[in-house]
């Protein structure tokens, strides 16, 4: 039977199993938003950015490992996604982000709304499609599924002409999908997995650095027996929190530059580290030249790309990391390293993260800790600064997926509309966003599709009227010249919360952290902003400045 | 820094639009240099023949071939400079000026020595084509530069490995 071009996208994303589009709509997807109206097994929802679409679709990847799916109109709709696209990206996120463009003899000539979105997106997106005729678009809808979840996953863009959409043609859905230039490699390769079981059995002061790639895999069941079986201390990066439960005594917390000065110790005294979907970033590195001096390494990624870009690699092996742990795990016995771990032990007591608490005003992190407390089992979301920080080191993950943030963008105004997303793909899970004064104003347009749906989010501003993360740095290096940083002129967020029709609460005494926070589990029908003023400059330690190397973090101001 | 040596890269590709840019743009994001390009249909017309010439220091030339391998459209990768014995060639089409009738003689024995071929000749100019390896080129253009070159339009490179090395 013919079918108009967007009901065969819209029949194409049914059977890839897409439960919610994240959408804003406008003329050139005019036609596929008609072909969503009154659908029943899609659910749209309708953001108020494009911006809030792709990072929704995003959260919702994150959260259950399924492919998100963004949808907005041509021109300043589709660049408008792209800031969602880039985030995606860079934490290998599996996103179709699908565009309407303009008709096919507009484009070239500078129409209205007309963008050229795939080349916009190019470098930020793992493959894309400008599709001018119905007819290919079943086949475009597969290949553009296949590609985002596979291998190492990541956004793919499907660009879709007016006429296409409203064109006819045959609706033939692929049952498979074979690309002869796309063939990701799964399975390590049997002699470097020797290899590397050689490599753990002769170290003395073996780490596991494991990373976002584990997650991802869905490998964190065999990264714990990794772990458990050999009793290797484990670093887990921003990207993987969650995917070795921090309260193991093995755990070494997160690296790098705001990560526990155990794990960069051990990084600088280490002979061997095993590396598992991590990518070496100069984040977690600092100074290359002094990164893990004297430790061999072993690369485990699915990207061959990422293997030895950063730091030179004795064992890599290119592969899914499940299958590649599963196999490694045949290898590896308990090792013996008693000094190695007693030593880990030592610097994990002595350097433990911590602060000064204070009585008069509220510290972010007691804030974190309270929320840990009163929702250990919750999905984090978090945007990016301070707070992101302060929430990796204090809140103790436990789970995979249960920990959802801009690792590698680092884009500012992500969780809100993440959350969101999140929210919507585990239904039974509370959903906890911690954001900043600064970016949370970023997207704050998105409480409004989480009122209207009545989400039990719970959304929680770490408020310290400053850029502060930007501020720190300021305050270290340069001067405390405080340049565009400052947003004491920022509006009351508990009020405009109540503008939006959520509940807003005010927090701006220690004592009343935790009877607001017992407050907002009792609201399930929509969602609840707090707003926590918190000391205003307060710093995130340990510290390991830019350019330095990992053994020269600073552990706290004193 | 690691010495830098120059590769050619024989890259097969989906014969579609946009996967120049894709290549060209994997260059230019990230601060690789493209020596020379050359692309074309192969005998499959669904397939297109890329030869690229780059250079860089070890771990760049790495990066470039894993990237390469990493773009969807790409079928296969193979750096020639590594993966065996090769064959290689450029074209060149040169335009002198011949207005002295005395000159034209002459170019046409030089050209001969590089195995030219007239493809043009008119009162004040003659073209001629030559093929070769770089070196080759090279030598051929450094002496018709010293009769005056009108206009000159080369090739990149194209390759392809010996006999059954594949």
């Amino acid at each position: 039977m013919e079918l108009s071009g967007a009901q065969i996208l819209v029949d194409g994303l049914k059977r890839e199993g897409v439960e919610y589009i994240f959408g804003v709509n406008g003329g050139a997807a005019m036609p596929i938003f008609d072909a969503l109206y009154g659908e029943t097994e899609i659910k749209l929802i309708p953001m108020r950015h494009e911006q809030g679409a792709s990072h929704a679709a995003d959260g919702y990847a994150r959260a259950t490992g399924e492919v998100g799916v963004a949808l907005a109109t041509s021109g300043p709709g589709a660049t408008n996604l792209v800031t969602g696209i880039a985030t995606a990206y860079m934490d290998s996120i599996p996103m179709v982000a699908i565009t309407g463009q303009v008709f096919t003899h507009y484009i070239g000539s500078d129409a209205f709304q007309e963008c050229d979105v795939i080349g916009v997106t190019r470098p930020i997106c793992k493959h894309s499609y400008l599709i001018k005729s119905s007819d290919e678009i079943a086949d475009v809808v597969a290949e553009a599924f296949h590609i985002a979840k596979t291998g190492k996953p990541g956004p793919v863009i499907i660009d879709i002409a007016k006429d296409a959409q409203k064109n006819k043609a045959l609706f033939e859905y692929p049952e498979t999908v074979d690309i002869r230039s796309y063939k990701p490699q799964v399975h390590g390769d049997p002699d470097q997995i020797a290899k590397a079981a050689a490599l753990i059995k002769e170290a003395k002061r073996p780490m596991l650095y494991a990373g976002g790639g584990v997650v991802l895999a869905n490998a964190s069941e065999e990264l714990r027996q990794l772990t458990l079986n050999t009793q290797i201390p484990i670093t887990v990066t921003l990207m993987g929190l969650g995917a070795f439960p921090e309260t193991h005594p093995l755990a070494m917390e997160m690296p790098g530059m705001h990560g526990s000065c155990c794990a960069n110790y051990a990084f600088t005294d280490s002979d061997l580290v095993i590396a598992v979907g991590a990518r070496f970033d100069d984040r977690v590195t600092g100074d290359l030249s002094k990164f893990a001096p004297n430790a061999k390494k072993i690369h485990i990624d699915i990207d061959a790309s990422c293997i030895g870009k950063n730091v030179p690699i004795d064992v890599p092996i290119v592969g899914d990391a499940k299958n590649v742990l599963t196999e490694l795990n045949k290898q590896v016995s308990t090792a013996d390293i008693d000094p190695w771990r007693a030593q880990i032990q030592e610097w994990k007591q002595k350097y433990p993260f911590e602060y000064e608490q204070k009585s008069d005003v509220v510290m972010p992190q007691y804030v974190i800790e309270k929320i840990y407390e009163h929702y250990s089992d919750a999905i984090v979301v978090a945007d990016v600064g301070q707070h992101q920080m302060w929430a990796a080191q204090y809140f103790k993950f436990t789970e995979p997926r249960q920990w959802l943030n801009s690792g590698g963008l680092g884009t500012m105004g992500f969780s809100l509309p993440a959350a969101i997303g999140a929210q919507l793909g585990c239904p039974d899970k509370t959903v906890v966003n911690i954001n900043g004064d600064g970016s949370y104003i970023m997207t704050i347009q998105e409480l409004v599709p989480a009122v209207t749906m009545q989400l039990p989010l719970k959304i929680f501003i770490i408020n310290n009227m400053y850029l502060g993360m930007v501020r720190q740095w300021q305050e270290l290096f340069h001067g405390k010249r405080y340049s565009a940083v400052d947003y004491h002129d920022n509006p009351d967020f508990a009020l405009l919360a109540q503008a939006f029709g959520a509940t807003g609460l005010r927090v701006e005494h220690p004592d009343d952290v935790e009877p607001a926070l017992q407050k907002a589990k009792g609201i399930t029908d929509g969602p609840v902003v707090i707003d926590f003023i918190v000391d205003e400059e307060e710093n995130v330690f340990p510290m390991v400045p830019a350019g330095k190397g990992l053994g020269d973090v600073i552990r706290g101001l004193s | 820094m690691n010495p830098e040596e120059r590769h050619i890269f024989s890259v097969l590709v989906e014969n579609r639009f946009g996967v120049l840019a894709r290549v060209a743009g994997l260059f230019s994001g990230r601060g690789f240099n493209i020596d020379s390009l050359n692309v074309a249909e192969t005998h499959d017309k669904s397939i297109s023949h890329i030869t690229l010439v780059t250079h860089g220091d070890a771990q760049i030339i790495d990066q470039i071939y894993q990237h390469l391998n990493r773009l969807i459209d790409v079928i296969e990768v193979t750096d020639l400079s590594t993966a065996g014995t090769h064959v290689e060639r450029e074209l060149v089409l040169i335009k002198i000026a011949t207005d002295d009738p005395r000159k034209r003689t002459e170019i046409l024995q030089v050209a001969e020595v590089f195995r030219g071929r007239v493809i043009d000749m008119k009162p004040a100019s003659i073209v001629l084509e030559i093929t070769g390896d770089e070196g080759k080129l090279k030598a051929a253009i450094d002496i018709f530069n010293t009769y005056g070159i009108l206009e000159l339009s080369r090739t990149g490179k194209i390759a392809m490995l010996r006999g059954s090395e594949k």
